[in-house]
């Protein structure tokens, strides 16, 4: 089974991408199933690491809990850019010692930080597990580590691990 | 199929295609706007990233409601325009950061915005040139 469908969550993410750009019939169902196999076996030649998601009623709670802060984060920076010099504001450099491992864990959670407006992934030093991040408000220090820490190392750890 | 008319759509979803679309492109500007104005680099790259999480999601958002409303079936493809920018951001932003960084460090430059207060300043010069050495071990 694995040897002909490796990778079926992304086979099957391929297949509805195809349905969702094209339109629903039997032919470009066909056709899908054909351009997402060549695709998943395309992708397992690279040897990828295989992610296991162990908690899949997780997965709702992070996408909501993520795009709520995205979405106060852009209302925070659109504020403190619109506001230009007028107000004090301290941005500075945040290493966070992180117990997260996964690998896809740890590229969700770069995915997060840069997409939340604000945060920005700089770099990650894997021996120490610690990451160094970018922050444009970095008003309470303690703040965000709870924030990374607690809301989304947690989580993706609950997720992953 | 003849092609829907932005006449045919009701007022509600008028206004809320309008309402998305303004936050979406507000947004996007507001973000354009603080690449420009900001000085330091790690400042500037927080700007646009507005335009690539919910500048993007609002206008995706005014897209769906619009067909969706016009022709009578859902039509949520655009959500793959979201994802896709989600997803492939990150790799453009790290590889410019990391470059930066890269530099700064070269450059004996502790890495440090140049509008820093003086105590973020030592404790950057500690991790910096900490880190430094790492790089230099190659780790």
């Amino acid at each position: 089974m694995t040897r002909f469908f490796p990778f079926p969550l992304l086979l099957v993410s391929l297949v509805l991408m195809w349905l969702a750009l094209t339109s629903l019939s039997l032919g470009n169902l066909i056709v899908g199933i054909l351009v997402a196999l060549m695709a998943v076996h395309g992708f397992a030649a690279l040897q990828p690491s295989r992610p296991k998601i162990k908690k899949w009623h997780l997965v709702p709670k992070l996408i909501g809990v993520v795009l709520l802060d995205i979405l106060r984060s852009n209302i925070a920076v659109a504020t403190i850019i619109l506001q230009g010099r007028r107000r004090q504001r301290k941005s500075g450099f945040l290493t966070i010692p992180l117990d997260l491992r996964d690998p896809t864990g740890l590229a969700i959670l770069s995915v997060i930080i840069t997409s939340t407006p604000g945060t920005a992934w700089m770099d990650y030093n894997s021996a120490r597990g610690e990451v160094l991040l970018h922050v444009f408000d970095l008003v309470d220090e303690a703040d965000w580590l709870d924030t990374i820490k607690n809301r989304y190392e947690h989580l993706l750890r609950e997720i992953f691990e | 199929m003849s092609m829907p008319h932005a006449a045919n759509l009701p007022l509600w979803a008028a206004i809320l295609v309008a309402a998305f679309l303004v936050i979406g492109a507000g947004l996007t500007l507001i973000g354009s706007f603080g690449f420009w104005r900001l000085r330091s680099f790690y400042d500037r790259v927080h700007a646009p990233t507005l335009g690539t999480s919910w500048g993007t999601g609002g206008i995706v958002f005014a897209s769906m409601i619009y067909f969706t409303v016009l022709e009578l079936r859902p039509v949520v493809h655009e959500i793959l325009i979201g994802i896709f920018v989600t997803v492939t951001m990150p790799v453009t932003l790290m590889l410019l950061a990391r470059a930066a960084i890269y530099r700064d460090r070269a450059e004996q430059n502790p890495d440090v915005p140049v509008m820093e207060p003086a105590r973020a300043r030592l404790e950057e010069a500690s991790t910096g040139s900490e880190t430094g050495s790492r790089l230099q071990n190659g780790i």
